[in-house]
C-alpha cells in the first residue's frame, strides 16, 4: 500500500501546478469566461505542449500513457484553478471513448488530433428525457446505405458550444433504457441537421442543446460494433467521474484554503474571527469533508482495473460524497466568509459554484447513491 | 500509488486470519458477534492466548515483548480481529499505561509491571477523570502530599471503566496545587488490593449496565516507587498517550463487521413481505453509511501509510476519531431501525452471555436500543468531539 506519487506522476502535478499558479489567475480566468468561447485557445496550446492532452492514451498514439491516478492529479490541478478549457469534453469524455472503441485508422487520425490540440470534441450523450442516465437514449441511428441517419436530442452536452467534432451516442436497436443497442458516431459539429444552441454554465463553463435532424453519416463514423457501446461509455463515463471527484477535491481544497486565511484575518469584535470556536469547528468540519473526498477520489482513481462491478461501485461512491461533502464545504465557506462570501468579486464564491455544480455534472449524490444501493452486495474489501 | 497491499502485506493478513481461525475461541465470538455481555474472564482469557502468540502488545518495542509490528501490519490484525469477533483486548494496560511506563519509567518499573501486563495478572484502570475535571482533564483535584517515603492521596476518580474488575489503577494527581495548572499534576500507580482507603462505586448508565465507576481515595498511602516519571511532570505522560498510536482509533474494522451484520439482518427482516434491505428509505442510508466508511478507511490508511514512512500521526487521529465515532453511531441507529418495535422490549436477561433464549424478538434487537445509547458514549470519551474539533482547530489550521 502505498498513498506517494510517482516520479512521473509528481512531474504532472508540477507541470500543472505551475501552469495553473502562473497563468491561470483569478483575472486571468475571468476574462477568458468574458470571452466568446468561453475558453483560451492559447491555454489549450500550452496543454498541447505540454502534452496534458496526451495523459490518458498509450505511448504508442503520442500519449502519457496514464491511468486513474494521472487523471487524478492533473484534474486536481485543474480544479484548484478551476480551468474551464474542454479538458473533460475532448481528452477524457470523447478521447478516451474514442481509443477505446475505435478501429486503427480512427484511433490514428483523431487521437493524435486530440493530443496535439488540433481538434475539440464533445461527447453528446444524455438526453432531455433521461436526466443522469446514460442508457435513456433516444435518439436514432438508422441504417442508410453504407452509412447512418441520426436524430434526436442531446441535453446540457459539455463543451458542445464549441467543439469542431461531436461522439455521439444513438440507438441502433432496442428502446430508451436499454443498456443493447447503444452504437457511438464520431459526427462533424458543423454537419447538415446539426442545431446546437450554446450557453453558459453557471459554474463557468460553457454547454448546449444539440438537436440532431436527419444527419447524414458514413460508415467510417461509428466506433466499435453496431449496438456494443455500452461498455466502453461505462468506463469512459467513469474515468469523466474520476475526472470530476478530482477537480472538485482541488476546488474544496483552495476553498477551505481560502476560507482559513480569512477567518485568521477578518477582524470583528476587536479579534479575528477565526477565534471563535463556532466558527473554529465549522472549519474543522469543512477540513473533514475535503479529506473524505480526498481519500475515496484516491480509491475510485485506483479500481480501474478493479472488476466492473467494484469499480463501479467504488466511483459512484466517490461522486456521491463529493456531492454530500461539496456542498457542505462550499455552503460553509460561504457563510464564513459572510457577506463577502456572496460577491461576484470573491474568488471563493467561484469555488462554491464549481464545488456544488459538478454535483449536477453525471450524476448527483442521489443518483449515484442508488448505483451503490444496486452494489450494496458487492464485497469491498479493501486491496 | 497503490491502495493494493503487498504480497508480503497478503501473506501477514493470512496468517493473521490462520491464528484467529485457530485460536479464538468460538464461544467468546458468538458472544462478541451477537452482542451479549462479555464477562472478565472472556477478556482475560483471549489475552493470554493472544499473549502466547507474542501478540498482545501489538504497540511496544520487542524488546519488551512486543510486536515490533509496522503500522500496516497493525492496522490489518486490527481489522482481522474485529471481523472475526474477538474481543477488544483491555486497553488500560497493555495500550496506555505500558507505553507511558516504556517511555518514562524506572527499570524496576518496566521489570514489574510490564510482564505482568503481558500475563495479564494486573487489571488495570485508568484514573483520569474527575466530577469537575472532564474535558478540562488539567483541572483535577485528586490531591497526593508527600509524606516521607510514601504520597497519601485523597480525592475522587470517576467514568472508571471496568474499575470493578480493576486490581490497578494509574493516576493523575496533584502534586503542587500551587503551580499553574498543568505544571502541578503527577502520575501514579496504585495498587487498589492492598491499599488501605479505596472505595470503588458503580455507575449504572443509561442502558442499565454497570460499565463504569467512581473511585474514592480516603487517606490512600502510595510508595513513592509508584510514581511514573519526574513529580510535577505527569502532564507530560498524560499528553503522550494522547498522541501515542491512534491510527486504530477510527474503528475501521468494528464498523465493516458491524455494516456486514446489518446488511445480514436487513436481508432477513421483512417489511409487508419484502426484506428490509429493499425498503428505499432504509437502504439510501445504508448506501450512504457504506459509503461514509469507504471515505473513512481510506483516511485511515492514509494516515497508517504515512505512520509507516515515520510520519507522527498527530492531530490526524483527531479527525479519524470524530469521523470513526460518528459512523459507529450511525450504524447502531440504523440497527434500532432495523429491529423496529423489537427495539422497545428491555430484557438485559437476554444480553447474558449463556442466554438460550426464547427471545421475545429477533435475536438480533435484543440489544440494539441498549447498544445505541450505550454507543453516544463513543463522541464523548477519549477526548469528546469537541476536544478533537479543539484540538485540529488548533494543531492543523493554527487558529
Amino acid at each position: 500500500m502505498d498513498f506517494k506519487l510517482n516520479d512521473e506522476q509528481r512531474m504532472l502535478e508540477e507541470t500543472v501546478g505551475r501552469l495553473v499558479r502562473d497563468t491561470y489567475t483569478f483575472d486571468a480566468r475571468n476574462k477568458i469566461l468574458e470571452s466568446d468561447q468561453g475558453f483560451s485557445a492559447d491555454m489549450w496550446n500550452q496543454f498541447a505542449e505540454l502534452g496534458l492532452l496526451g495523459v490518458p492514451f498509450s505511448e504508442e498514439a503520442g500519449g502519457f500513457n496514464g491511468g486513474g491516478p494521472e487523471l487524478m492529479v492533473v484534474a486536481e490541478g485543474f480544479g484548484r484553478g478551476l480551468v474551464v478549457e474542454p479538458y473533460l469534453a475532448t481528452v477524457v469524455l470523447s478521447g478516451t471513448l474514442i481509443d477505446k472503441l475505435g478501429n486503427d485508422a480512427q484511433k490514428e487520425q483523431w487521437v493524435a488530433a486530440i493530443i496535439g490540440g488540433e481538434t475539440r470534441f464533445a461527447l453528446a450523450a444524455y438526453e432531455p428525457q433521461g436526466r443522469y442516465d446514460h442508457t435513456v437514449v433516444d435518439t436514432s441511428a438508422k441504417k442508410d446505405g453504407d452509412g447512418y441517419v441520426l436524430s434526436g436530442e442531446k441535453a446540457v452536452v459539455l463543451h458542445g458550444d464549441s467543439a469542431d467534432q461531436l461522439v455521439v451516442i444513438a440507438r441502433t436497436a432496442g428502446n430508451a433504457g436499454d443498456r443493447d443497442g447503444l452504437s457511438a458516431f464520431i459526427v462533424p459539429a458543423d454537419a447538415d441537421g446539426v442545431t446546437r444552441k450554446g450557453y453558459a454554465t453557471i459554474d463557468g463553463l460553457r454547454a448546449a442543446e444539440i438537436t440532431l435532424s436527419n444527419v447524414k453519416v458514413d460508415g467510417d463514423a461509428l466506433l466499435g460494433e453496431e449496438g456494443q457501446a455500452i461498455d466502453a461509455l461505462e468506463a469512459t463515463l467513469d474515468l469523466a467521474l474520476i475526472t470530476l471527484c478530482a477537480e472538485a477535491s482541488g476546488a474544496m481544497e483552495v476553498a477551505c484554503d481560502q476560507t482559513l486565511d480569512y477567518i485568521k484575518e477578518r477582524q470583528q469584535f476587536g479579534v479575528p474571527i477565526g477565534k471563535f470556536q463556532a466558527l473554529q469547528h465549522r472549519m474543522v468540519e469543512m477540513r473533514m469533508e475535503l479529506e473524505k473526498v480526498r481519500s475515496i477520489t484516491m480509491l475510485a482513481a485506483c479500481s480501474l482495473d478493479a472488476p466492473a462491478d467494484l469499480r463501479k461501485k467504488r466511483i459512484s461512491a466517490a461522486k456521491a460524497q463529493v456531492g454530500k461533502s461539496g456542498r457542505k464545504v462550499a455552503e460553509e465557506a460561504i457563510q464564513l466568509f459572510g457577506g463577502m462570501g456572496m460577491m461576484e468579486e470573491t474568488p471563493v464564491s467561484h469555488y462554491a459554484k464549481r464545488i456544488v455544480m459538478i454535483d449536477h455534472w453525471f450524476g448527483d449524490r442521489e443518483y449515484h447513491l442508488g448505483v451503490l444501493e444496486t452494489l450494496i452486495d458487492v464485497d469491498d474489501h479493501a486491496a | 500509488m497503490d491502495i493494493n497491499y503487498t504480497p508480503e502485506e497478503r501473506a501477514f493478513r493470512d496468517e493473521v486470519r490462520g491464528f484467529l481461525n485457530d485460536k479464538l475461541p468460538a464461544d467468546i465470538a458468538r458472544k462478541v458477534k451477537e452482542h451479549k455481555r462479555l464477562g472478565k474472564e472472556d477478556t482475560v482469557r483471549w489475552q493470554k492466548i493472544l499473549n502466547e502468540q507474542g501478540w498482545l502488545a501489538l504497540h511496544w518495542p520487542k524488546e519488551y515483548g512486543g510486536t515490533g509490528w509496522s503500522p500496516i501490519q497493525k492496522h490489518i490484525f486490527e481489522e482481522e480481529c474485529a471481523e472475526a469477533g474477538a474481543p477488544t483486548v483491555l486497553p488500560f494496560g497493555v495500550n496506555m499505561v505500558a507505553p507511558v511506563i516504556i517511555k518514562f519509567g524506572t527499570q524496576e518499573q518496566k521489570d514489574h509491571y510490564l510482564p505482568r501486563i503481558l500475563r495479564s495478572d494486573d487489571w488495570w484502570c485508568q484514573g483520569y477523570s474527575e466530577p469537575g475535571a472532564g474535558s478540562d482533564l488539567a483541572g483535577l483535584k485528586t490531591r497526593a502530599v508527600r509524606d516521607g517515603d510514601h504520597y497519601i492521596v485523597n480525592g475522587q476518580k470517576t467514568w472508571t471503566t471496568l474499575g470493578q474488575h480493576a486490581n490497578m489503577i494509574f493516576c493523575l494527581v496533584r502534586t503542587d496545587p500551587d503551580a499553574k495548572k498543568q505544571e502541578g499534576i503527577s502520575f501514579l500507580l496504585i495498587d487498589m488490593e492492598k491499599s488501605e482507603g479505596i472505595t470503588v462505586r458503580p455507575l449504572i448508565t443509561l442502558d442499565g449496565e454497570h460499565e463504569v465507576n467512581e473511585v474514592f481515595f480516603d487517606d490512600v498511602k502510595v510508595p513513592v516507587e509508584n510514581l511514573v516519571g519526574e513529580e510535577n511532570k505527569g502532564w507530560t505522560c498524560a499528553k503522550y498517550l494522547l498522541t501515542f498510536e491512534r491510527t486504530g482509533i477510527a474503528g475501521v474494522g468494528a464498523s465493516k463487521a458491524a455494516l456486514a451484520h446489518l446488511k445480514q439482518v436487513a436481508r432477513e427482516q421483512q417489511v409487508n413481505g419484502k426484506p428490509l434491505i429493499e425498503e428505499p428509505h432504509f437502504r439510501a442510508r445504508l448506501a450512504d453509511v457504506e459509503m461514509e466508511l469507504m471515505s473513512l478507511e481510506m483516511t485511515n490508511l492514509r494516515t497508517v501509510a504515512a505512520a509507516e514512512a515515520g510520519g507522527v500521526p498527530g492531530a490526524e487521529s483527531s479527525f479519524l476519531k470524530i469521523m470513526g465515532t460518528e459512523l459507529r453511531q450511525e450504524i447502531t441507529d440504523l440497527f434500532r431501525r432495523a429491529a423496529g418495535p423489537h427495539a422497545l422490549p428491555f430484557l438485559p436477561e437476554e444480553m447474558a452471555g449463556d442466554f438460550e433464549g426464547p427471545y421475545v424478538g429477533p435475536e438480533f434487537a435484543a440489544s440494539v436500543a441498549s447498544r445505541y445509547f450505550n454507543f453516544r458514549k463513543l463522541s464523548i470519551f477519549g477526548g469528546s468531539n469537541e476536544i478533537q474539533k479543539n484540538i485540529i482547530s488548533k494543531m492543523i489550521l493554527g487558529l
